[in-house]
């Protein structure tokens, strides 16, 4: 009983919610990407590399040109990199997406740890100062509201970021004839392409869109949360990126919310300290929720009809 | 109607796929304001032809004129700039979009810097629909709707592309009778607004009825032009098969013998749990088809299941000569001689990754006569088994190693017939044998069947077509809600037939 009215404690502080907030933001940018890429017909599991990737790099990048917000473009051009490494294959040559995705994951594990020994030699990468990490911000006055000050306008930037990139992907999605254009090659390709829409450019568009903010979401966590890479250091974020896409129904904000249910897990874990659970036990708890989810036991959700098809054309 | 001028004309059009000439130098033309079939069997080049003029395939070589105009096709884009608009047989829909999404996409109103504008988009829609006398609601899902207004948006979408020729690729496969007629009612006042229409098809009663010329394919040729006042059906299912077609069924009158099957009080139920055989009772004899009529849905399959030992029975008996064979499953009915040709041939009849070999031997595989020991396959025995059916059901092939699913409709129903009947059934059980085929393949398919029963086999028939059960049948029993409400002989009259089959007869059946 303890261990439940320590977890009844921790729920009701400030801290915890402000960290699930800043681990739900490092879900959500590459299950957004998910989302576009999905809605688009490319199945893309690729997220666990491209963030990989973009993390690798946003750590190099700051460490040669000393300014955080040129290593995250860098690090979103990275992931883009890998992504249409994933959109060449999957679209131009119609191979398995699951396939592409898989191996982008393990290609991007080894690149990275064989760039550390080219770099670096056998030493560490080395740490970003202080200075050039990605700044958190207050947000004047906002940050002075009981509570949800806390939590919400005492951000790193890219959680500010983030919170829009949701809306506009939402917006983008349902609303714009782009959105429209997207979710029509997703669910019939041939039916696109017949009323004059450009399916490849489309698909292009919406993969290498998840590389960037894959990308994105990778310099998070390593001048962001962190201020240097260690290999793996992703560790399945990017796979639990999918399964929030997934539980969310391939929607922006069901995405979102699936992202703070598995964050407030991670976050949990992290305040291990002052709760009495076996630890080994909380560190599961994220992964838990995600197979939980992946079996569907959480109501069933329904791709995009095309996912992970490629398009043939003249063909269904 | 001569004088009119010329609104699409294509030249010499080939077009080559792997190891198929689809188009071979192909001429076709439309003068504008006709309505113009396009005929031929499946297979034919009659859609790749329309794909070629729609942008959708790249001719290897030959030209396109379009009101006079030569052109290029790279794409739909080009085409629909040009005025052209396709139906596609299989709808080119998105089913969780609305009406109004799936017309407007590809040139959708767009307002700020790329809002799609719902307003404007429903008030275009409004606008056409009100002009040409479609009625449609924009906001409903299209998946809700039935086929008919499903293909009524298709041609609105269309038209909202400001199509001047309009190319229907079967347009009547799905639809009703019903639906059929209002589609033709729609397709003679687009004609009279002053659009061109290109109608695919093979159903030659329809072209007949709704055509002012027609061109007429094979084998990626075409081998007629006709003007559809001066022609008749036999005519154009000569020229689309190659030789002369027997439209009727040319069959002997039975001469049936003991009882091969008998049926008693047979219940079932449906895949959603729901009662659907209440108690049904017959006879099958030995060299006779009995035919079922019925509007589908109406038991007709689930009793061919569980006659085939693929469903259940919840009650009534099954008796083989003198065997119950209610229980039994479809291996061992299949041994005890019952042949079943499934009514879904790419699902159930069929492996369409298998080769042809491999499928001719399907559920046969454990005989003495494919296997040792039901264990090692009889390689060359099931390739010179092949082969024999290839010859013997004139299936169109390169060879016995091609897969199921590079064959025509027509071909892949003459592997499943040709499996069934080769190994000289007692009973065969056809269900729908020949939907979706073509005619100079239905024709075959019929003879087939009328032999096995001249044979000595007997043959239950059911089939969605009305014609084909009157035309093949020696009785007719016709079903409705789950029972058999009158058997009838074959000349019955089909207005008598049509009013049993919607639960309207009087008299009780008597065989």
């Amino acid at each position: 009983m303890t261990a439940l009215s320590d977890i009844l404690h921790l729920l009701v502080t400030a801290n915890l919610w402000q960290a699930t907030l800043a681990a739900a933001v490092l879900l959500l940018l590459p299950a957004l990407g998910g989302v576009v890429s999905e809605r688009s017909g490319v199945v893309n599991i690729a997220m666990e590399g491209m963030m990989l990737t973009g993390a690798f790099f946003a750590v190099v990048a700051d460490l040669a040109l000393h300014n955080p917000w040129l290593a995250t473009g860098v690090a979103m051009l990275a992931g883009a990199l890998m992504a249409s490494v994933h959109a060449i294959v999957s679209i131009r040559f119609r191979a398995d997406q699951i396939v592409s995705g898989i191996a982008i994951n393990i290609f991007a594990a080894g690149l990275t740890v064989f760039l550390i020994n080219r770099i670096y030699g056998l030493q560490d990468v080395g740490h970003v100062t202080q200075s050039e990490l990605l700044p958190d911000i207050k947000v004047p006055a906002l940050d002075q509201l009981p509570f949800i000050g806390q939590v919400v306008f005492q951000q790193n930037v890219i959680v500010y970021v983030a919170l829009v990139l949701l809306v506009l992907t939402h917006v983008v999605l349902f609303q714009t004839r782009l959105g429209l254009r997207i979710r029509a090659v997703g669910e019939h390709p041939m039916a696109a392409d017949t009323a004059g829409i450009n399916v490849y450019l489309i698909r292009y568009g919406a993969v290498i869109t998840s590389g960037l903010l894959s990308g994105l979401s990778g310099a998070f966590l390593a001048i962001g949360v962190a201020n240097t890479f260690v290999p793996n250091m992703t560790d399945g974020r990017g796979y639990i990126a999918l399964a929030a896409m997934i539980f969310g129904k391939w929607t922006p904000f069901g995405a979102f919310i699936a992202c703070l249910i598995f964050a407030l897990g991670e976050a949990i874990y992290a305040n291990n300290s002052i709760i009495h659970i076996s630890q080994y036990l909380l560190s599961m708890l994220p992964y838990l929720i995600t197979l939980i989810v992946l079996a569907g036991l959480v109501g069933r959700s329904i791709p995009p009809a095309a996912d992970g098809l490629p398009y043939v054309p003249g063909s269904e | 109607m001569s004088e009119a001028p010329l609104a699409v004309e294509m030249r010499g059009i080939v077009k080559r796929f792997p190891g198929v000439l689809a188009n071979d130098h192909v001429d076709f033309s439309v003068r504008t304001g006709e309505i113009h079939a396009l005929v031929g069997e499946n297979g034919a080049g009659k859609s790749t032809l329309m794909n070629i003029l729609y942008g959708l395939l790249h001719p290897d070589s030959g030209e396109i004129v379009i009101d006079g105009k030569t052109v290029h096709m790279a794409g739909p884009r080009e085409a629909i700039s040009l005025g052209i608009g396709m139906v596609h047989q299989h709808f080119m829909l998105i089913p969780v979009f609305s009406v109004g999404e799936n017309i407007m996409l590809g040139r959708e109103p767009v307002t700020g810097p790329d809002f799609f504008d719902r307003r404007r988009a429903r008030a275009a829609i409004e606008d056409l629909t009100k002009r040409y006398g479609l009625a449609l609601d924009p906001d409903a899902r299209m998946g809700d709707l039935p086929v008919g207004l499903q293909q009524r948006a298709e041609i609105v979408k269309v038209l909202y592309r400001g199509a001047s020729i309009l190319i229907l690729d079967e347009p009547t496969g799905v639809l009703t009778p019903q639906e059929s007629k209002e589609l033709f009612s729609v397709l003679r006042d687009l004609v009279k607004v002053g659009k061109t229409i290109i109608f695919i098809s093979h159903k030659l009663k329809e072209v007949l009825e709704i055509s002012d010329r027609i061109t007429v394919m094979r084998r990626g040729k075409v081998v007629g032009h006709l003007i559809t006042k001066d022609t008749n059906e036999e005519e154009i299912a000569t020229l689309m098969v190659g030789r002369e077609v027997l439209l009727r069924v040319d069959k002997k009158p039975a001469k049936p013998g003991g009882v091969a099957m008998k049926v008693e009080d047979l219940t079932a139920s449906s895949d959603r749990g729901v009662p659907a055989l209440k108690g049904v009772s017959f006879e099958l004899r030995y060299a006779e088809i009995l035919g079922i009529a019925g509007v589908e849905g109406n038991g007709q399959s689930e009793l061919m299941e569980v006659l085939a030992g693929i469903r259940r029975a919840t009650g009534g008996r099954v008796l083989l000569a003198d065997r119950d064979i209610t229980t039994m499953d479809a291996n061992t009915e299949r041994d005890a001689g019952v042949a079943f040709i499934p009514e879904d041939r790419r699902g159930t009849g069929l492996v369409l990754a298998f080769s042809i070999a491999e499928n001719s031997i399907l559920g046969r595989e454990r005989t003495a006569k494919f296997s040792w020991n039901e264990f090692v396959l009889k390689l060359v025995a099931i390739r010179d088994w092949a082969r024999r059916l290839v010859k013997d059901f004139d299936i169109r092939t390169p060879s016995i190693d091609v897969a199921a699913r590079n064959l025509s409709g027509g071909n892949q129903q003459k592997v499943i017939v040709a499996r069934e009947m080769g190994g000289n059934p007692k009973v065969l059980l056809a269900a729908q044998p020949t939907r979706g085929v073509d005619i100079g393949a239905i024709e075959f398919i019929h003879r087939q069947i009328v032999k096995e029963r001249d044979e000595g086999a007997a043959v239950l028939l059911v089939s969605a077509e009305l014609d084909e059960v009157r035309s093949l049948s020696d009785r007719i029993a016709v079903m409705y809600e789950g029972r058999i409400v009158s058997i009838e002989s074959p000349d019955t009259p089909e207005e008598r037939l049509g009013l049993l089959m919607t639960g309207g007869g009087t008299r009780a059946g008597a065989a």
